[in-house]
């Protein structure tokens, strides 16, 4: 021990210890619990928004079907892409992060244990939150600017489920004036303001975290341009929520403060601007783009170099290009807006810093294919998901550069063909790239590998139902077929390629059941992966599968881009590959050195704060939304108090390292290798 | 018959480009990604054959839209040929670097990058992009706004129907546009509650119409026909059901239509079944919300014009569709949409800001009958 | 394995490679740019309104009490300069001096919120200016109600590690380095409001 203990004199609860069972779940900060919570959340809201989306597409099968009400039809397209968005792609990028920051950088953990739960936590309660508006949301008719109510006919219209209709139904963009107190009277969009108020905490939270982990806690010798491509798309994400996070905080605030407190910002009866929204949510909403899509690049640029058998072609040219995606990212917010009526030189200058963009994300494809070219491919499921993410996402991109083209998007947009594309980009881009890394790190996770053959059926079913869904929906939408729409008529000539679509999207959903029982059966039945699976270049997997809390019995010391890979394979002099050692050798080998340093690894303690602090938000936040009640009040007041108590609790916790992780604790002991 | 479909696919019929590299494309390769798009191609054919889409961008019928189709088209090819190159390269790929299980198989080399290579496919898009730049600017600023001496038409957007007010004829209609061909029309819109955004496919792109402001959009056919429109963002409850409906009539038809609007509504004499419906609308709260213009000399001039929220029906019988251009829809007549419109409208456009009355079947009738008078 | 781990043990501060920057302080600096973007579109958002003519009711730049608003702001500077003070005796080891200007900084930042409420009352009471005249006052209330907030929170914090140097006779090491974050903090939130007062009283006239 080379620090000196101080302990605080008076501790009102002891530090929870225990690592094992369900109760330290609730407490741990270890980032691969947490990572592990924020995945199966992550996948649990995938499945809602999936449903979701099945409800919508029955509804669309046929013109004018009477399936769901238009009240529920608006509900779920508004729960579906919020939910998607927030609540799935977002957190399982957080599940990837936490889980593999520290192993990728040879870290024990992140630099701050606790704030990474407490974001887990505030994330959590903050889907609860969203989600708890079909309990106790309420949506009314619109409220016409003279006083006059609209009508809602009992049960809502023709079709069913109208009680999913008390739910947000103000689009996830929250257009204004239409998601503004008088077109969406009722407590519905509250609830989305505050839910997504409190799931931009937690991400602003995990990004203060990351940047601070990846700038302050790599292993020795792992330089900024040594570390793996997910890091570093990692901290392009983080850097992006860091500066989007805010402006839509801003604008939620004031939607909320519209909607409760009466201000004017975006009623037009009043003098508010309701393109001034607009500006503010795609300040937000384009870099949320790349929130959601550089993750995937990330695992996508890890998986393919090991099924490659090659390095990554041009690592710096890929690295830079996702830094320029995301800086040109936070210039083009207007192209969401060319029908807005923003001046035409405003239109040709995002139009032009739009085109800009697609030369970055060519920089990526091309060097991924680069990758491949004259290497040694391995078609397994990782493989398959992660050329499948190239190809969709290339047709995504492409349609892209057809919005840029600013006449030819004002036919565009609105239409079925932005959708078309924006799926392209996040289906067949972001989610194929996130089942590649599920499939690619569950050995990491369970110490087995998932089912090849079941996987390959997964992959095409979901690659198939894929493009059955949304190739159709370019041609739907250039036919005319407006977005968000709940009917349209026989004669506008959709249908036939609306059954298609849902056809597809069933297939989707048999792929996303073939995986879940891939999963679960992989977990208790698949073969052990032995310690290098699929002869991996990064260090993470230098540890055991699963890793121990710790992580890394002996701290590495890098030497190399692709470390793990240099330790097992030399160069003979054309540059091919030749190996020299074993990977189980090497890690036997690492064991055997023993402890770096040879002392007690320590790790902070588990603690009860960052739940008991995440818990008060929500209250606090029911609160707002019920402020001119009584009880409302007192909900505000308890929540603060909740968390108040908690920043007190979390202050004065025992102490015990104060140079490794300063307000964190590391008070047990944990012997290496016991 | 393939062929046609698919360049009806992937083009206009009488498009420059025959659709023969992509079915080339298609025998090359022979993996389940190509066999499933082949089949998506050829499955779209039969559809394309039977289904006309009124509201399609590729049957330009003016200036504006032909400009907006001839860049999208060329755009498309150029992302097409993007396409074809990385996705061949991709399945060249697949084939010929697979590793097909042998052990003694070399090793690749261990290839860090080419500077030479990425500056290539760095700068090669980038010139790709900027040619694309140029007729992009060009089209935006030549597309937008008005030319001063063109006739004006306000459009008004409301939950759910579009009110369009014709300022120098002194016109106000609802749900059909009516304008002369071969003209250019400046439409100069607003909204009464919240975002809309007027679209006729035909004719031009799309613009909001945003409460509190003012943005314009010009419109012109070629020849005199009927195009479709929609509301294009999400406005509420019953989005889907605001549309709209473009008349382009010859210029002399215009002037008919517009002096037959001009003149005033006529007042059904006491004793005719029309006159049982212009007293059920009396009655039955109608007039708190809808105008009729009768002569303004007229006594009986009593129509109330505060809290206006639906349309003027001074010459209701004169547009073809109504209820936000929604109705009637296919084989449905018009006056069975008007009387089941008129007997629920909330149930037929839920958050509609007409009431159910609870109108009798024989008031429904009465109504129906002046209504149908209102020329 | 010599390129795989050293023989000898390494010792923690070698462990890895970093900035230098101790790790709370980092996540300080980080949070705080994050905050310019908050303040930024709450600024720019007052901008856009306070510019625009036509709205019923009292502009907030009508109203302005200039020489007021000057002397809270000055007493907010002076807090930034008692906060260096603060820090400076700590460094000295003065734990006395250091809890002297703790309390004062505190003090000055609880002035200056006084001052707040007391222009806010003002405004609502004599000029009839709430949160609902019209998007220019509303966009004031959130902006300077949002900084106000952060003082708020400043005073809590600087409160907090009096007390706590109170009743342990000084801060030690560890609660040193939380004195630089709240100082850090408190630094911010001063040229926020620099900005402000620069941006929204002083250059900012209602339109014509």
């Amino acid at each position: 021990m080379t620090a000196t203990a101080e302990r605080p004199r008076t501790t009102i609860f002891k530090r929870p210890s225990s690592t094992t069972g369900w109760w330290s779940w609730l407490t741990t900060v270890d980032h691969k619990k947490i990572g592990i919570m924020y995945g199966y959340a992550a996948f649990f809201f995938f499945i809602v928004g999936g449903l979701e989306a099945l409800m919508l597409r029955i509804q669309l099968s046929q013109a004018n079907a009477e399936f769901l009400t238009a009240g529920a039809y608006n509900a779920m397209f508004t729960m579906h892409a919020t939910t998607m968005i927030f609540l799935f792609i977002m957190p399982t990028s957080a599940a990837f992060m936490n889980y593999l920051i520290p192993l990728m950088i040879g870290a024990r953990d992140v630099a701050f244990p606790r704030l990474n739960a407490l974001s887990w936590w505030i994330f959590l309660f903050g889907g609860i939150f969203l989600y708890s508006t079909f309990v106790f949301g309420t949506s009314v008719p619109p409220i016409g600017p003279d006083g006059i109510a609209g009508n809602i006919p009992a049960g809502g219209g023709p079709g069913s489920f109208n009680w999913l209709a008390d739910s947000p139904d103000g689009g996830w963009f929250g257009y204004q004036p239409n998601a503004g107190p008088f077109y969406s009277a009722g407590t519905a969009m509250d609830y989305w303001a505050l839910g997504l108020q409190i799931l931009g905490l937690a991400s602003l939270v995990s990004a203060v975290n990351f940047i601070v982990t990846i700038f302050n806690m790599r292993a020795k010798g792992m330089r900024l341009l040594r570390m793996p491509v997910f890091v570093w798309m990692s901290t392009v994400v983080a850097f992006l929520l860091l500066f989007s996070i805010p402006i839509i905080a801003v604008a939620l605030f004031m939607v909320t403060f519209d909607r409760q407190f009466g201000t004017l910002f975006f009623a037009p009866v009043g003098g508010g601007d309701p393109i001034l929204w607009q500006h503010l949510f795609w300040l937000f909403g384009h870099p949320e783009v790349y929130i959601l899509i550089l993750p995937a690049m990330g695992i996508v640029s890890e998986v393919l170099p090991v099924f490659s058998r090659k390095p990554l072609f041009g690592y710096s040219a890929v690295v830079f290009a996702g830094a320029a995606i995301a800086f040109l990212g936070f210039g083009v917010w207007a192209h969401h807006m060319f029908a807005s009526g923003v001046t035409p030189v405003a239109q040709a200058a995002f139009g032009l810093a739009t085109m800009t963009i697609a030369i970055p994300t060519g920089i990526k494809i091309f060097n991924w294919m680069g990758t491949m070219w004259g290497g040694r491919l391995r078609m397994t499921t990782p493989m398959l998901f992660a050329v499948g993410f190239i190809a969709m996402f290339t047709i995504g991109g492409l349609s892209g550069v057809t919005h840029a083209v600013v006449p030819s998007d004002w036919q565009q947009t609105d239409t079925y063909y932005i959708v078309a594309h924006l799926h392209y980009v996040l289906f067949g881009g972001s989610v194929f790239g996130l089942f590649a890394g599920l499939y690619y790190w569950f050995p990491k996770l369970t110490g087995k590998v998932m089912s090849e053959r079941l996987g390959k059926v997964n992959f095409w079913l979901m690659f198939i139902g894929f493009n059955t869904t949304f190739a159709p929906m370019h041609w739907l939408g250039l036919q005319g077929m407006v977005r968000r729409t709940w009917k349209y008529p026989p004669e506008a000539g959709l249908e036939p390629w609306n059954i298609v679509v849902t056809i597809g999207a069933f297939i989707i959903a048999a792929g996303v059941a073939v995986f879940m029982y891939n999963w679960h059966h992989s977990r208790r039945h698949g073969e052990d992966s032995g310690l290098d699976p699929w002869d991996a270049r990064t260090v993470e997997w230098t540890t055991p599968n699963p890793p121990p809390e710790y992580n890394f019995a002996v701290s590495p010391v890098i030497s190399k881009l692709d470390h793990f890979w240099h330790l097992k394979y030399d160069q003979d002099d054309e540059g091919r590959a030749v190996r020299k050692d074993d990977a189980d050798q090497i890690v036997a080998e690492l064991e055997h050195v023993g402890l770096n340093p040879p002392e007690p690894i320590h790790l902070p303690n588990p603690s009860y704060f960052p739940l008991i602090m995440a818990a008060g938000f929500p209250l606090m936040f029911y609160g707002i939304i019920y402020h001119t009640t009584a009880w409302g009040k007192a909900l505000i007041a308890i929540g603060a108090v909740i968390s108040l108590a908690a920043v007190i609790g979390w202050a004065i916790e025992p102490i015990e390292e104060p140079h490794d992780e300063p307000g964190e604790d590391m008070s047990e002991e944990v012997q290496a290798g016991v | 018959m393939i062929l046609r479909c698919l360049s009806k696919l992937v083009g206009r019929r009488d498009s420059p480009y025959d659709a023969v590299p992509m079915v080339r494309f298609r025998h090359r390769i022979s993996r389940p990604i190509a066999m499933v798009g082949t089949t998506i191609l050829l499955a779209s054919c039969s559809f394309i054959e039977i289904q006309d889409a009124p509201l399609t961008i590729f049957e330009p019928a003016g200036p504006n839209a032909e400009r907006i189709d001839g860049l999208f088209w060329m755009v498309f090819w150029i992302a097409t040929a993007v396409f074809v190159l990385v996705m061949g390269a991709i399945v060249v790929m697949l084939f010929v670097f697979r590793d097909r299980g042998d052990d003694d198989a070399a090793e690749p080399k261990q290839l860090h990058g080419n500077a030479k290579l990425e500056v290539l496919w760095t700068v090669i898009p980038a010139l790709i992009l900027a040619g694309i730049s140029v007729p992009t600017v060009s089209a935006v600023f030549e597309l937008t706004g008005c030319d001063s001496d063109s006739m004006v038409v306000e459009v008004v957007g409301h939950q759910w129907w579009f009110e369009y007010n014709y300022p120098d004829q002194g016109i106000d209609t609802a749900n059909v546009m009516v304008i002369p061909a071969g003209q250019e029309i400046c439409a100069v819109m607003t909204s009464d509650d919240v975002l809309h955004n007027f679209w006729i496919p035909a004719l031009h792109g799309k613009r909001y119409l945003v409460p509190g402001q003012v943005t314009e959009l010009r419109l012109e056919s070629y020849e005199p026909g009927e195009f479709w429109g929609h509301c294009a963002e999400f406005c509420g409850l019953s989005h889907s059901l605001m549309r709209a409906r473009v008349l382009a009539v010859t210029l002399s038809e215009f002037d008919a239509w517009v002096a037959e609007q001009q003149a005033p509504a006529v007042l059904p004499a006491e004793g005719t079944p029309e006159y049982d419906g212009y007293q059920v609308f009396t009655n039955k709260g109608c007039v708190q919300c809808h105008t009729v213009r009768f002569d303004d000399d007229s006594a009986s001039n009593i129509v109330p014009q505060e809290a206006f929220s639906g349309p003027d029906l001074t010459h209701f019988a004169s547009r073809t569709v109504f209820a936000g251009a929604s109705l009637p829809e296919e084989g449905q007549t018009y006056d069975a949409a008007l009387k089941a419109w008129l007997a629920d409208p909330p149930y037929v456009k839920p958050g509609s800001f007409m009431p159910n009355l609870a109108l009798t079947e024989q008031e429904i009738d009465d109504l129906i009958v002046w209504l149908e008078s209102n020329k | 394995m010599s390129d795989v781990a050293h023989d000898t043990p390494v010792s923690h501060h070698d462990e890895h490679e970093s900035t230098g920057i101790d790790n709370r302080k980092l996540g300080m600096w980080v949070f705080l740019s994050s905050e310019f973007m908050f303040f930024g579109a709450l600024i720019a958002t007052y901008l856009l309104y306070s510019n625009r003519g036509g709205f019923e009711g009292t502009y907030p730049s009508e109203i302005y009490d200039i020489p007021f608003t000057s002397v809270s702001s000055f007493v907010l500077l002076m807090s930034s300069l008692t906060m260096v003070l603060a820090h400076h005796a700590l460094s000295k080891g003065d734990q006395n001096g250091t809890r002297t200007w703790l309390f004062a900084t505190a003090a000055l930042g609880a002035v200056f919120l006084g001052g707040q409420v007391f222009e806010f009352t003002e405004f609502i009471v004599h000029y009839d200016m709430t949160l609902s005249t019209n998007p220019a006052a509303s966009a004031f209330y959130l902006l300077t109600g949002f900084h106000g907030t952060h003082v708020a929170i400043g005073v809590i914090m600087l409160l907090s590690l009096w007390g706590i140097s109170r009743r342990r006779g000084g801060l030690s090491e560890k609660q040193g380095m939380s004195l630089e974050l709240v100082g850090l903090y408190w630094h911010f939130v001063d040229i926020i409001w620099i900005v402000i007062f620069t941006v929204v009283y002083l250059l900012s006239v209602p339109p014509a």
